[in-house]
């Protein structure tokens, strides 16, 4: 794809304006990172306000008498609980309970909220409009930004008063300059913070205001992919996709209690037989014992030499200080505790396996 | 005196006798971002002209770094096994990547001077 072809954020002159090292994404043009590199922008959003623009991101709205009831035929969450406010992270499933993206669904009261992955979006609202019977809006004039990290809540109180009141995986409708915004009390960091659907022509604005804080900076994809990793969480496409089942992603929370006894999501044989006898392969943490990171599609072997696994997503946390990766290892003879070698520019290199996350989640659950 | 020669690929050389040591330049540090490791792949080795030698690796990805002169790879910066970010801070200096005992001057003539290459990071922008 030329970049003549790729879509621009609402906000691409103020990521100009911040001299934003652009990059293709999913069909946009989108940035990398700012003046203050990976590194810092990364321990920027730990330690105190980062803002980042999501805007590629799909945000669909889904509107009809039996919406929250069709939606559970296409995911293995309880959707029909969720009180108006509440959202839960879910995924769409494939026959075989293979991941067709991964999602989140807000109960907004009169709809559902969805938004999905950036590259998948073309073919989530394919997959909907072909299973579901109610209203599919692609809210295509709306932005989408995430404010993350434990100085949020005082940044967006200013402009939004009551978003402190939010719970972590709840929503509401609030005003900032005179817009009316959507803001959910999540994000995809492992820090607390929030989500801000809002319309695009009053992005920058919003934007700017936020950014008139001192404590906040304007946060890459590069650091963004790195506070993920860091926060265990999967990125589509890299460590779950059609070929991996909630089971085997580690996943299986998502699968509700009620879901369990009564089915009726794709996969869910295959999924419930997984949930009592097990995988032959499933989702850990692996930590290098030395400084070399260990990258996407590294192989990863038992201390007798056999293959394990791969590794799905890896780099360096900047927050944990050392290499940190995700991988697929071969279950259950890899658990956590276990002693591997991951093979590194022909090297073998120590590596041990870990629970995830790195870090310590900072959600206001209460 | 000592002479630095710079290469297309953002590396520098500087000759002292038939010793070069060996760097990236300020601006393949800022482009690379937030170094986190750095390892000389080939120590101790005979290499050539344009092999790969050595890696350093930002927060984003993992970058070859190729020896812009043939020889034998005699030292490595041991500083870096601990502080690869000295890369990013004094690339010129105290971030210097490795030394090579070089087998060939006459390939220097294919490096370029300091005005060349600012020149060419120019042209590149």
């Amino acid at each position: 794809m030329t970049e003549a072809q790729l879509k621009l954020s609402p906000i691409n002159d103020l990521h100009l304006k911040y001299e934003a090292r652009m990059v293709p994404f999913s069909g946009y043009s989108m940035p990398l990172q700012y003046k203050l590199g990976v590194k810092q922008e990364h321990i920027h959003t730990r330690t105190k306000a980062g803002l980042f623009d999501v805007s590629h991101m799909g945000q669909i709205c889904l509107k009809g008498d039996e919406v929250k009831d069709e939606l559970e035929n296409l995911v293995p969450s309880d959707i029909k609980s969720l009180n108006e406010g509440e959202m839960r992270y879910t995924l769409f499933l494939n026959k075989e309970g293979g991941i067709l993206d991964d999602l989140i669904v807000t109960n907004a009261g009169n709809h559902l909220f969805v938004v999905v992955n950036a590259a998948c979006r073309h073919k989530d609202i394919k997959f909907l409009r072909d299973n579901l019977r109610c209203d599919i809006e692609e809210l295509e004039d709306r932005a989408l930004m995430a404010l993350q990290g434990p100085i949020s809540e005082n940044v967006l109180e200013m402009l939004a008063p009551g978003v402190a009141d939010l719970k972590f995986m709840s929503s509401g409708e609030f005003s900032i300059c005179g817009a009316e915004c959507f803001i959910t009390r999540s994000g995809y960091t492992g820090e607390d913070g929030f989500e801000i659907s809002m319309p695009s022509m009053m992005a920058e604005e919003i934007a700017e205001t936020i950014l008139s804080h001192e404590d906040t900076e304007l946060i890459g994809l590069g650091a963004r992919d790195s506070l993920r990793l860091e926060a265990g969480l999967c990125l589509y496409g890299q460590d779950i996709n059609e070929m991996t089942t909630p089971v085997e992603a580690n996943l299986g929370w998502t699968v509700g209690k009620r879901r369990r006894k009564e089915g009726g999501f794709p996969g869910f044989e295959n999924i419930i037989r997984q949930l009592k006898d097990g995988v032959s392969t499933r989702r850990y943490g692996v930590r290098p014992d030395g400084r070399a990171p260990a990258r996407a599609g590294t192989e990863i072997f038992d201390l007798e030499g056999n293959k394990v696994g791969d590794i799905s997503s890896g780099g360096f946390g900047p927050t944990v200080g050392a290499p940190i990766a995700m991988a697929y290892l071969d279950s259950p003879s890899i658990e956590t505790g276990s002693k591997v070698s991951v093979l590194v520019r022909d090297n073998l290199l120590p590596a041990t396996i870990t629970n995830l996350p790195f870090i310590s989640p900072n959600y206001k659950r209460n | 005196m000592a002479t630095t020669y710079y290469s297309e690929e953002h590396e520098w050389i500087t000759i002292e006798g038939n010793t070069g040591t060996v760097g990236i330049t300020d601006f393949a540090q800022e482009q690379l971002g937030d170094i986190v490791f750095a390892e000389v792949t080939k120590a101790n080795e005979e290499v050539t002209k344009d092999e790969e030698v050595a890696v350093v690796e930002s927060v984003k990805a993992a970058s070859d770094i190729f020896s812009p002169v043939s020889g034998l790879i005699s030292e490595v910066n041991v500083l870096l096994e601990d502080a690869p970010e000295t890369i990013n801070s004094d690339p010129l200096e105290n971030g210097w990547i490795f030394k090579i005992t070089i087998t060939n001057p006459n390939e220097l003539d294919d490096l370029m001077d300091l005005d060349s290459y600012n020149k060419f990071v120019e042209s590149i922008k």
